[in-house]
């Protein structure tokens, strides 16, 4: 309604000059934007109806990538219930021990500051450091952990070795790395008013009761975000599975072999490892961008609960 | 309860109830403090068990020992005269280094003007930079790879990776915007009142006021650059003298092939700096994990 109106020319001015300020601030994103988000995802798009394999000229070839991805690469489904597992497992025991710990040092009243430094370091580590450590240190030759396993009488699991013991392996890795969720989870610990405490203690209740009935409802939106951003985090997870994976087998670049993703048997191998071995291993940038666009989606999905309203994401507006 | 109890019963000699509770303090604070224990040997050993391979004999590191019967301190320079490693070590620095700079230069005044400015698409935007943060890195790399390698003929070098935090990095973006939101509006307007204009305001008041989140973005998007695997393996696989530490540690282990503890020198080696740095810049690190929570 109040465009209709006659807008005096200072006014109008004002605006326009506003309008100029704020694209003048925008302006390196909105570049990037469009450069580094906006045309590669269409490109991608583009891609996936396509047969490239980054030499002769690109050809239509309509639903071809697509039907091949999701019918016939044998791998495509393997790598699905790998990430599912990821998502499922690993997510869920980080945002749990990640509480636990958050909670075990905000009661911690000697040494805190000890105690918040060692919990967090691990988090530092670079990846590809923290998983050839890690394989150093679960290699079921000469590692330590078997080691002490073997001293204690109980059973030493192959690790990164063995199909069913790689993907609890880079969990206990992911675990060691907890120290993101834990310092969240101390902030939101903290802000749980008190006289909550005191007044569920007055009423009787007990430590379950009190985490029940006041921490709980208190913390339950950052749990929620710990837990989406965890999901979109494993989808992306690549690093960790692949370098141990290289390391376990000991294929690693210059051997002189293609090291394929997985190792051992496929069980590490994930979506954002399979966009990496069609695209820059088989050259057949089509499929791999049909992986590309399905993890995309993926994302999406998850990212769309985060801009809820309820979430916070966004914050306060002024 | 004791709560229940009058005052002046608290006050005289311990009543056994007082007693009571006092011992369940005591028993409280020992079983907490036995946890942070076990919980700081869990986080920890694996560091300890890093550093001692780091320190054995060639002949001893193949063994399941996990004493060195001699301390080869020799294992680090030997890494360190590692042909590349040096090479490797400038590349990681000048990626980190100029990438950093280039990230906080470029998001600061888009976080400024989300936080701030009123306009319409203001909340698109905000989704937008979410979104792109958001986004697994493998779902654009196919047409990137290719334009940076085949339009610009820029892979096998770093470039394809430090120019783009030229144009603002989402994640950056959105934490400086959470805590510019903090910033009450006053302090802006007082400025303006004064005759700064957006720039100076900017630069003069908010700036200052917003160094601990600079200084957090700056360490994540160093730390995120010195870590990062995945574009050097990309764009820099190709070229060996291009390659960052965190790239080429990995071919180190494959080089080095049983010297496990030449790998764990290395290994230490290129968590050092990230470590060292988080020592000198604590407290700003924390703040910014905070605020990537659910705040402002």
């Amino acid at each position: 309604m109040a465009a209709l109106l006659p807008v005096p020319a200072a006014l109008r001015a004002k605006r326009r000059r506003e309008a100029v300020r704020t694209l003048a601030f925008l302006s390196p994103w909105l570049i990037g934007f469009a450069v580094f988000f906006g045309y590669p995802l269409v490109s991608t798009l583009y891609f996936s109806f396509m047969h490239y394999d980054g030499f002769a000229q690109p050809t239509f070839s309509g639903l071809k990538n697509w039907r091949y991805v999701l019918t016939s690469y044998p791998f495509f489904w393997q790598g699905v219930r790998n990430t599912l597992w990821l998502v499922v497992v690993m997510v869920t025991l980080r945002v749990v021990f990640g509480l636990g710990v958050g909670m075990l040092i905000t009661k911690i009243r000697t040494g805190a500051g000890f105690f918040r430094t060692a919990f967090y370091l691990p988090y530092l580590a670079p990846p590809v450091a923290a998983t050839i450590g890690f394989a150093f240190l679960f290699n079921p030759g000469t590692g330590p952990v078997n080691h002490l396993l073997g001293t204690l009488g109980l059973p030493q699991p192959g690790w990164f070795t063995d199909p069913s013991w790689s993907k609890p392996a880079l969990t206990l890795l992911a675990l060691w790395g907890v120290g993101d969720l834990m310092v969240i989870f101390m902030a939101a610990l903290l802000d749980v008013p008190r006289e909550q405490y005191e007044a569920a203690e007055l009423d009787g209740a007990g430590a379950w009761q009190r985490f029940r009935f006041v921490t709980y409802p208190n913390i339950s939106p950052i749990v929620m975000f710990a837990v989406v951003t965890g999901v979109i985090q494993t989808l992306q997870y690549y690093t960790q599975a692949l370098v141990a994976g290289k390391v376990a087998s000991g294929i690693i670049g210059n051997s002189g072999q293609q090291f394929e993703p997985g190792y051992p048997q496929g069980s590490t191998w994930t979506l954002p490892q399979m966009v990496y071995s069609l695209g820059f291993q088989r050259f057949d940038y089509g499929s791999a961008c049909v992986v590309a666009l399905l993890l995309f989606a993926v994302a999406m999905a998850f990212t769309a609960l985060l801009l809820r309203r309820r979430s916070g994401l966004m914050g306060a507006e002024d | 309860m004791t709560d229940a109890l009058p005052a002046a019963a608290l006050r005289a000699r311990p009543t056994p109830a007082a007693r009571a509770a006092r011992r369940r303090t005591a028993l409280h604070w020992i079983a907490v403090h036995a946890l942070g224990v076990a919980a700081a040997l869990f986080f920890l050993l694996p560091f300890v068990f890093l550093f001692l391979t780091s320190m054995m004999s060639d002949q001893q590191a193949l063994t399941s020992d996990l004493w060195p019967h001699h301390w080869a301190w020799g294992n680090y320079s030997k890494v360190w005269h590692t042909p590349g490693f040096l090479t490797w070590w400038r590349n990681t620095l000048l990626y980190a280094g100029l990438g950093t700079v280039l990230t906080v230069v470029s998001s600061l005044p888009v976080a400024y003007a989300l936080a701030k400015f009123r306009f319409r698409g203001r909340r698109i935007a905000l989704m937008a930079v979410i979104s792109m943060m958001m986004l697994p890195p493998q779902v654009v790399v196919i047409p990137m790879y290719l334009f940076w390698a085949k339009q610009l003929h820029l892979s096998g070098t770093l470039w394809p990776l430090i120019i783009p935090m030229a144009f603002g990095d989402a994640f950056s973006i959105f934490l400086l915007r959470q805590f510019l939101l903090t910033i009450p509006r006053e302090y802006l307007e007082a400025a303006r009142i004064d005759g700064c204009g957006e720039l100076r305001t900017l630069l003069r008041v908010t700036v200052p006021m917003a160094r601990p989140a600079i200084a957090a973005v700056a360490l994540f998007q160093f730390f995120s650059c010195w870590n990062d695997y995945f574009g050097p393996q990309i764009y820099a696989g190709e070229n060996e003298s291009a390659w960052t530490l965190s790239y080429g540690l990995e071919s180190f282990k494959g080089a080095h092939h049983t010297n496990w503890n030449l790998t764990m020198a290395a290994t230490l080696l290129v968590m050092a700096p990230v470590i060292v740095l988080f020592f000198f810049a604590q407290k700003a690190f924390i703040e910014g994990v905070t605020l990537t929570g659910v705040k402002g």
